[in-house]
């Protein structure tokens, strides 16, 4: 993997800061690869078959979102519960652009791209710069590995989920293991955490109560957290 | 009970996008309210804590205490620690794995 960056970096004669950028980029794109293996077994042990988890990826490309439907589907629950709970996820990558229309300049259509890369990963790596040239490249960059390495994974993972039983290797729990580790950066600011909890609980007390995946919307309502100042 | 079908594939595809749009390239660089801000900003923390719930506590309607809320538990640990996403995906799984090969 640091050999391939290393090549990478070469090739394309690049700043030190930029060479920064590109290997934290490819490195967390890997790792996203590897979440894509387990959204593919998770797809296909769900019922999907492998083209379409391999759509989903490539078209959908918001991974809580892909996750959150799946999980639903997989819980017994309807494609309208599905829906409703990945759409409310997938509403903050609107938000997120919200963010970065202030820091990616270019033609409309350039931006209709950019879209489609505004992600989590790709924000929170463009955030991070300090100066407007790493951010757009940091973006760019980010949101480009992101994106192959979750195909990739998701390829894999469907392929290899059709011959495999996840709950022999715990991999039932590999997917709220990896939500933990997503969510656990929001859990160190006080209305993050105080949302989180909220919304954990609402969850837990409304599960035997509404349909599967409803309660994942009920949660929904912790944001409202945020009208109290931080 | 439902399945992944074409359907909520395409739907999921157009919705995800439409969003996406609308916050980099139609209300761009405009300002929203403070407060609608910071309640959108809390969005991942409050539904992705709901999805570790139900992950970990329920199958189906019924909730359920068995080797997943180990493994979760294990996993919490090491993110609470900082440990990097694959470290946490490993454990969360391996120990949810071992608990079910013991009981």
């Amino acid at each position: 993997m640091s050999n391939l960056v290393a090549v990478l970096e070469r090739q394309l004669d690049l700043s030190p800061e930029l060479r920064r950028v590109v290997s934290a980029s490819v490195t967390l794109g890997a790792v996203v690869g590897v979440f894509g293996i387990v959204f593919g077994v998770g797809a296909v042990s769900a019922g999907g078959s492998v083209l379409q988890a391999c759509v989903m990826s490539l078209l959908v490309f918001t991974g809580a979102s892909q996750f959150t439907a799946v999980s639903v589907i997989d819980g017994g629950g309807t494609t309208g519960s599905a829906i409703s709970s990945s759409m409310l996820l997938a509403a903050r990558n609107g938000v997120y652009g919200l963010t970065m229309a202030r820091h990616l300049e270019g033609s409309v259509a350039r931006r209709l791209i950019a879209a489609q890369l505004t992600i989590d990963e790709s924000t929170a790596m463009a955030t991070a710069q300090t100066d407007r040239r790493s951010r757009s490249a940091a973006f760019w960059i980010t949101g480009l590995s992101v994106y192959l390495f979750w195909n990739l994974g998701t390829l894999i993972g469907a392929i290899a989920g059709s011959s495999l039983n996840p709950e022999t290797y715990g991999l039932d729990a590999a997917l709220p293991a990896g939500f933990v580790a997503m969510v656990a950066p929001h859990f160190f600011t006080p209305n993050g955490r105080l949302a989180g909890v909220i919304g954990g609980l609402i969850c837990l007390v409304t599960i035997p109560f509404v349909p599967v995946g409803l309660s994942i919307l009920c949660a929904g309502v912790a944001v409202l957290v945020g009208v109290r100042r931080p | 009970m439902s399945e992944i079908s074409w359907m909520l594939v395409l739907v999921l595809a157009a919705g995800a996008y439409v969003f996406k749009v609308l916050g980099l390239v139609v209300i761009g660089a405009h300002k929203l309210p403070d407060v609608v801000d910071r309640c959108l900003i809390l969005i991942p923390a409050a539904l992705i804590t709901a999805l570790v719930v139900k992950d970990t506590f329920s199958v189906g309607q019924e909730l359920v205490l068995d080797a997943r809320a180990l493994g979760v538990g294990a996993a919490t640990a090491a993110a609470w620690r900082r440990a990097p996403l694959v470290v946490v995906i490993v454990i969360g799984a391996a120990v949810t794995a071992a608990a079910r090969a013991i009981s």
